[in-house]
């Protein structure tokens, strides 16, 4: 019997290896070149976030033939943020050569932080405000501008004075009727807080001003040489009111210079110098522009602007020749943290938009591994009993089968360093009930030919003979649309897709070499004429 | 033990009452779909946020939230339009809650964060910061939209692939039947899901191709055993021996049907919430797809057998 030494070898070399991988998982203190190789749990299990990022170059003018380049610079800039961050085994990709990005970060305490890391493109700017003058100026032309082109922005209605009932007055009365009585200032409206604070925008306002500032006719309406530029929020009170400033749009000075950026604790005794703040080293080059920026501008106000946001907009007192600034004001040490980090990291050639974040906490991965295992074993136990009721001591070998065969599964998850997510586990689960199909097909053909009158021997090898076509061309037919889901799923769905294609193929290993060998063993051994089945 | 032991269940006499009976089905869920105006896609295809959060009250003088009190709080914070859903937890010792929305806020401040700081201002006493957050989903709506564009693939290549590999190791119209009996598969399902409102997400898409590969497997089964019979009994009428095979057959499809059936019950039942209409959807489709191989996918070959039978008969009458 050459053939049944070969298939000998191969169950037991087959065995050999499920063990050797399977081992780590059962079985702690193993020496370390062992347990290389672990089953990973997806992000959906130990918890963590899926970030996808494109890189958005609607606002940015580049040929066509450098976008490739910008998005490697995207990734390496993004690499060096979250490396700095500090995630551990963090798994940074781009998506084959597309604008996007795929960042997967296991078990964050605060994922907000991470995304407010990634988002920020990270361009330093130092602009000067404008003059009052100037300021007026341009919330005259915003006001005009609002007015006459009110039926595009239906949402600034609420903030147009309306004083049309006042206008007929003036008109009944006969009174010379001047432009500026008439004038509805919208913009200066929507832009004073209710706070007093002169030139501020209360919260709830602030999407509709973002919202201007993205429309073309209004940024045109701005007058040439200034621009409008929102300020930061301030600690503890995301919901306040937050400032507004008219700034010249020429950068006198961008990150480009910039050396290095430094997390520093203010030690005076003043409030405004104590806390954390930033520190801002520019470089040979950039220290020199900064002197003389410095020089020509005094008592002037000059912003810091980070992505287009205003952090601090302090009066320039004297010529500064040292080359170091500081943003200071209401931060937390956190935020210092990350600003530091991202203005170190460069900035990104263009924005980046979060368009995927599937965050899982940790607590619903742990909940859904408990009730995967406990789904698991429920089902594998009435399975078990079941085949053995249903088919006595063959029943056995089948149940027999399907223990090797999940642990199969887990064992080749490790070799292949897959990903087990909840589908995955799913798909462990369905391949139990699943699995028993291959020996239920032998053994109902195997009881068939007993029917038929065969011998025990007979019965046997011609129904394993026979259901062995069966077999192959319904596996087949199931291991084309796993497949398929592998080509077209993302993250867990693949997971399912590899644990469901590895269960058929191990369906199929232990249906036809495992429980044939056991069969045959059993039967030469004791040459029955009957056959618990 | 056995069951169904030399069972002889005349199934294709009773064929037609068998497609009347799915004809119904599928109608009731087709109108359904056409009511509600197609599927409900859950954020995965349409772009949108879904959120889980743990409001478990922490002090003795915390609330216990409900849905309207997270309703009225969001919507006094100018939030409205989302779908709140309560949850309990498994010993019904945690309050969960899950807020839907298929709003896209293109603004930078996502409305997820949003959300979870009116949350954290409204009930600090019902907060453990780092357990707040069970799930964030956002979906962008161009990744939705591509995302459905793949799933349409995934199915058409996959019954495509089918339908060819069948082709090579049957015959066409084997496979021409299967697919018939998957679509019947997954048109009822899909039909169950929209009249129990329930969402078509990526993992369901992921469960309807599994279905597709399970009734597959089983209807190959069938076939595998008609192709057989047909040659052994060449002398026998296609319906008897297609009835046959089907009987022969069908100790070894109620059983398999059975052993899955339990195993996607305990999924069902134990595998928590995360996974619940995935296993659901596995659940109609064991039993539909082993009533389709059966009922649709045997009875069809008898029809497109008689078919060619009588066209030949009928070119045979000619020639003479």
């Amino acid at each position: 019997m050459k053939n049944s030494k070969i298939r000998g070898l191969i169950i037991i070399a087959v065995l050999l290896v499920t063990a050797y991988f399977f081992a780590p998982l059962v079985i702690k203190d193993l020496p370390s070149f062992w347990t290389e190789k672990s089953l990973k749990l997806g992000l959906d299990l130990q918890g963590g976030s899926q970030i996808q990022l494109e890189v958005d170059f609607s606002d940015v003018e580049i040929a066509e033939k450098d976008k490739d380049d910008a998005v490697k610079t995207a990734y390496q800039i993004i690499r060096n943020r979250i490396d700095q961050f500090g995630v551990a085994e963090p798994i940074i990709q781009r998506v084959g050569s597309t604008n996007r990005i795929i960042l997967q970060l296991p078990g964050l305490d605060d994922p907000s932080r991470a995304k407010n890391l990634i988002g920020k493109t990270a361009m330093l700017e130092f602009k000067l405000l404008a003059s009052n003058d100037q300021a007026e100026e341009t919330f005259n032309a915003l006001n005009k501008y609002l007015q006459d082109n009110l039926d595009k922005y239906d949402y600034l209605e609420e903030f147009a004075d309306g004083n049309t009932a006042e206008a007929i007055d003036i008109l009944d009365t006969g009174e010379e009727q001047t432009e500026e009585d008439n004038n509805m200032n919208i913009f200066t409206n929507l832009t004073t807080s209710k706070d007093d604070m002169n030139a501020a925008i209360d919260y709830e306002n602030i999407p509709i001003l973002k919202k201007l500032l993205e429309d073309e006719g209004f940024l045109k309406a701005v007058p040439a040489g200034l621009q409008v530029a929102l300020g930061k929020e301030e600690k503890g009170d995301l919901y306040g009111a937050r400032p507004l400033y008219i700034l010249k749009d020429k950068a006198e000075i961008t990150g480009k210079y910039l050396e290095k950026a430094q997390t520093k604790i203010g030690q005076g005794y003043a409030p405004k110098d104590q806390g954390p703040y930033i520190l801002l080293t520019f470089d040979k080059a950039g220290a020199r522009i900064f002197k003389n920026v410095t020089a020509q501008n005094i008592n002037e106000r000059l912003a810091i602007l980070l992505d287009n946001i205003v952090y601090i907009a302090p009066r320039i007192e004297s010529r500064i020749p040292s080359g170091e600034a500081r943003i200071t004001g209401q931060f937390t040490l956190a935020e210092v943290q990350d600003l530091v980090i991202v203005l170190n990291a460069g900035s990104l050639p263009a924005p980046v938009k979060i368009i995927e974040e599937r965050t899982v906490g940790p607590t619903l991965g742990s909940d859904s591994i408990r009730a995967g295992i406990r789904a698991a074993l429920i089902g594998m136990a009435l399975v078990f009993v079941f085949m053995l009721l249903y088919y006595g001591l063959s029943g056995l070998i089948a149940d027999i089968a399907l223990i090797v065969n999940v642990i199969f599964i887990l064992a080749i998850l490790t070799m292949l360093e897959a990903t087990l997510t909840m589908p995955g586990i799913a798909g462990v689960i369905l391949t139990i009930g699943m699995s028993v199909d291959a020996n239920v097909i032998i053994f109902e053909r195997i009881r068939e030919n007993l029917k038929a009158g065969k011998t025990v021997r007979s019965a046997v090898d011609s129904g394993f003979s026979r259901a062995l076509i069966t077999i192959l061309d319904a596996n087949v037919t199931t291991l084309i649309t796993a497949l398929v889901l592998y080509q077209f799923g993302t993250g867990p769905i693949r997971g399912f897709a590899v644990t469901l294609s590895i269960g058929i193929v191990g369906s199929m290993f232990t249906a036809i070499f495992l429980a044939k060998a056991i069969f045959d063993l059993f039967i030469t051994n004791s040459a029955r004429e009957k056959l618990s089945i | 033990m056995r069951f169904f032991a030399n069972t002889n269940i005349d199934f294709i006499g009773n064929r037609k009452y068998a497609f009347i009976l799915s004809i119904i089905v599928i109608l009731a869920g087709v109108i359904s779909l056409f009511v509600n105006g197609g599927p409900k896609y859950s954020i995965d295809f349409t772009g949108g946020l879904a959120l889980e959060l743990d409001l478990t009250p922490q002090t003795a003088d915390a609330p216990q939230i409900n849905v309207q009190m997270l309703r009225d709080e969001l919507k006094e914070a100018g939030i409205e339009g989302v779908e709140i859903q309560s949850i309990s937890s498994a010993n019904k010792t945690k309050n969960f809650f899950l807020i839907k929305t298929q709003e896209n806020s293109e603004d930078s401040e996502k409305i997820g964060t949003k959300i979870i700081n009116v949350i954290k201002q409204a009930y600090p006493n019902n907060i453990v910061p780092e357990k707040l957050v069970r799930l964030q989903d956002e979906v962008g709506p161009k990744i939705g939209g591509e995302l459905k564009e793949k799933m349409l693939l995934a199915i058409f290549w996959s019954l495509l692939g089918i339908i060819l590999y069948i082709w090579w190791r049957f015959e066409f119209t084997f496979g021409v039947a299967a697919v018939v009996a998957l679509i019947h598969d997954v048109l009822i399902t899909v039909g169950i899901f929209s009249l129990t409102g329930r969402e078509m997400s990526l993992t369901i898409v992921a469960a309807l191709l599994t279905i597709v590969g399970y009734s597959l497997n089983d209807t190959i089964v069938v076939f595998d055993r008609i192709r057989e019979d047909l040659r052994v009994f060449r002398k026998d009428s296609y319906s008897n021996v297609i009835n046959h095979s089907i009987n022969e057959t069908l100790s070894r499809t109620i059983i398999t049907s059975l052993t899955t059936f339990v195993v996607v019950l305990s999924l069902f039942l134990f595998g928590g919430t995360v996974i619940h209409d995935f296993a659901f959807a596995l659940l109609i489709g064991v039993i539909v797809g082993t009533y389709s191989s059966i009922f649709i996918a045997s009875p069809l070959m008898v029809e497109h057998f008689q078919n060619r039978q009588k066209r030949l008969a009928i070119r045979g009458s000619k020639k003479k």
